[in-house]
């Protein structure tokens, strides 16, 4: 197996796109849960090879994006200290906050890196004893469990210049948010690949049982997702809703039992506010009592002033799948990649930067 | 203790003096250089092609290559996309006071087996040695000429629709490789940087057909970004195919892990040449025959609506853009 190749296979993908279209009658909406996911399906144009029937939402699975401008604030304001060093995944830097992004702040002085994973930031505070570093603990259950690690591994070794900014969210809890609002009539969804390897099928059922609505855990492939596609149609056409696995190279239906341990030892879940959704119960992480000294918030005193929401910016309605890119007035003009208004623009998973690069809808 | 380049190798003295005879004099043999004037004076008759280029890639070495051996391919094959027959190079090193000597002498002698290979020579040069600090490690500055051959008119504004689009190898290496290397990236391949001299091939391409209307080497930005510079020069849109392009396997994976598009990752060896579709054919054999075009293909054509635009038919048989590179290549966090 390479793994990459065999899942872009035309020859296959034909295959599938007429057994959708052959078996597809009833009218649905399918939600790709997963920035990851609607990267993929425009980048493949996998809506321009589904049937009529079939209609498809991008939901808040894009971490950055769903970040509160409130949180950004706080990172921003911490950069501000001094001897503080800021420790960042890449996708953070551009986002821009209620009067500053971190690219911005950077520029002027502050003390901003890229990291590609969190023992990176732990290494800078071994490095830099004098001074204290904060990583930007940002992502859903799949960063998490490397973050506890961190975390974990800064109490074993006794580095007390190490701190979290917790801002991490879940997605199960989110879910069921959107689906109690009604806003969004959905019929199947396509549930994230890389959460549900940590978290496993299980926490979906709830969507099937209680919403009648069918689920699918998909892989990043276009063949993953059109697997999952005609797995979701089979569902509808049947009358049924259940979980199931078209990732089961990636997922087991319990998920990864170390990672989650990791998970609950250091974390536990608290109320957060999601751009766009507001405050979701049970929703966000926050550092167990036992490691609130690594708490960046705890530990510094910080004052980001209110948040404020760019002026018609439309990722909140984007994010809940109630929008599209293409209702927004700002889409292509005022909001492009290079001059991001909001974060949907900015993140590489985010649906107005995946509809902006890869042409939404475009024919040609 | 092992020879370490210090301030005083670029003060013009005695070290500086040491330096040019024993390391660079030595390597680069010819009589242009060993004059040690001022400039270079060499007789040149033709239609000059003139170029400069300045080189910062870090890490210094890299699977496949080095920062030396890159100059000189560099500069060879931005000569040779306007069809020149790339001659004479200068080489500046502006070096971080501390890089051992050793390592110094290595990438001297790979700027000379790189010139070498493409029958270039090095026949002036300069050195300057910065603080601790104020450089990473070494840059190298270039400069080049060559002569084109009458006859030829390459230019990124001369792609006519109809026209065929070829590319001369698989995309991606050299930004892979060298992200391989990078600090707090490390990941083990045993890709290799595609860094080669690409004026032996653009030299039988034209002997195959002389109508060769663009030549691009897509480096930075990648293949994305230079197809999208020959749309908007020509005024012309350029439609490709995924399946065409050649990718290795070792990139796709990369690229996933990475959450790039090889579309948008460096090449140090690779060309793209916009031809006239009855020439197609012809100048892709003699791409195949050269070393460096192997696995050269078709990939796409050259249309007239939408000017400026860049579109891809997908593996699923759909459509969508294909834009240029925005800002930097960032990795993924989920």
């Amino acid at each position: 197996m390479k793994f990459v190749s065999e899942f872009r296979r035309s020859e296959l993908a034909e295959g599938l796109i007429s057994q959708i279209h052959r078996k597809s009658r009833t009218p649905a909406r399918f939600m790709e849960f997963c920035g990851g996911h609607t990267v993929t399906i425009f980048r493949y144009g996998i809506r321009q090879v589904l049937p009529r029937t079939l209609d498809m939402v991008s939901g808040p699975g894009c971490p950055i994006c769903v970040t509160a401008n409130a949180d950004l604030d706080k990172a921003i304001a911490l950069s501000q200290i001094p001897e503080v060093i800021i420790a960042t995944f890449g996708d953070m830097l551009k986002v821009p906050g209620s009067r500053s992004s971190l690219q911005e702040v950077k520029a002027d002085g502050a003390d901003v890196h890229t990291v590609y994973s969190t023992m990176d930031a732990l290494r800078m505070a071994e490095e830099n004893p004098t001074k204290s570093v904060v990583f930007l603990g940002i992502g859903f259950e799949t960063t998490a469990p490397t973050i506890a690690a961190s975390i974990l591994q800064a109490e074993e070794k006794g580095i007390g210049n190490y701190y979290v900014l917790s801002m991490h969210k879940l997605c199960p809890p989110v879910l069921r948010a959107i689906l109690d609002s009604g806003e969004v009539k959905l019929h199947g969804l396509i549930c994230p690949g890389h959460v549900s390897a940590i978290i496993g099928s299980y926490p979906w059922e709830f969507i099937a049982r209680d919403y009648g609505i069918p689920c699918v855990v998909s892989g990043f492939e276009p063949l993953d997702i059109l697997q999952c596609v005609d797995m979701l149609v089979d569902q509808i056409e049947n009358g049924e809703s259940r979980v199931e696995i078209a990732y089961r190279r990636g997922v087991h239906p319990e998920g990864n039992q170390q990672a989650l341990k990791l998970m609950e030892q250091v974390f536990e879940p608290c109320p957060t506010q999601w751009r766009g959704i507001g405050e979701v119960p049970d929703s966000g992480l926050k550092l167990r009592k036992k490691y609130q000294h690594f708490d960046a918030e705890l530990a510094f005193d910080i004052d980001p002033g209110p948040a404020y929401e760019p002026v018609g910016c439309i990722c909140g309605d984007i994010l809940r799948g109630v929008k599209t890119p293409a209702d927004c007035q700002l889409f292509g003009k005022a909001c492009t990649p290079e001059h991001p208004v909001g974060p949907c623009m900015v993140s590489s998973e985010g649906s107005c930067s995946a509809y902006y690069l890869y042409g939404g809808g475009f024919e040609g | 203790m092992k020879d370490k380049i210090l301030l005083a190798h670029g003060s013009g003295g005695k070290l500086a003096h040491e330096l040019v005879e024993k390391s660079f004099v030595k390597a680069f043999s010819n009589p242009f250089l060993a004059k040690l004037d001022d400039s270079a004076v060499i007789d040149i008759s033709g239609r000059l092609a003139f170029t400069t280029d300045s080189y910062v890639v870090s890490p210094i070495f890299f699977p496949g290559g080095d920062i030396g051996k890159l100059a000189v391919f560099g500069t060879v094959n931005d000569l040779a996309m306007s069809g020149a027959h790339p001659l004479y190079l200068s080489l500046s090193f502006i070096i971080e006071e501390g890089l051992p000597l050793d390592e110094l002498n290595q990438i001297v002698n790979s700027v000379q087996k790189a010139a070498q290979e493409a029958g270039v020579e090095i026949v002036t040069g300069d050195t300057k040695v910065v603080n601790r600090g104020s450089a990473d490690r070494l840059f190298i500055n270039t400069a080049g000429v060559g002569i084109i051959p009458d006859g030829v008119d390459i230019s990124g504004s001369n792609a006519r629709p109809g026209d065929k689009v070829l590319l001369s190898g698989t995309i991606g290496d050299h930004g892979i490789a060298v992200l391989s290397q990078r600090e707090g990236l490390r990941f083990s391949t045993k890709l290799e940087s595609d860094c080669a001299p690409l004026n032996s091939l653009v030299a039988e391409m034209l002997n195959a057909s002389p109508n060769i209307h663009c030549l691009r080497d897509p480096t930075r930005g990648g293949l994305a970004t230079s197809l999208n510079e020959l749309a908007k020069q020509s005024k012309v849109s350029i439609r490709i195919e995924e399946e065409k392009i050649p990718v290795r396997e070792e990139v796709l994976a990369a690229c996933e892990m990475l959450g790039f598009d090889p579309l948008y990752v460096a090449n140090e060896g690779k060309l793209v040449a916009i031809v006239p579709p009855e020439d197609a054919d012809k100048v892709l054999g003699a791409m195949r025959g050269s070393h460096y075009g192997k696995s050269a293909a078709i990939i796409g054509e050259v249309r007239a609506e939408h000017p400026g635009r860049v579109a891809m038919k997908t593996c699923l048989g759909a459509s969508r853009i294909v834009d240029m590179l925005v800002g930097d290549l960032l990795p993924r966090i989920c």
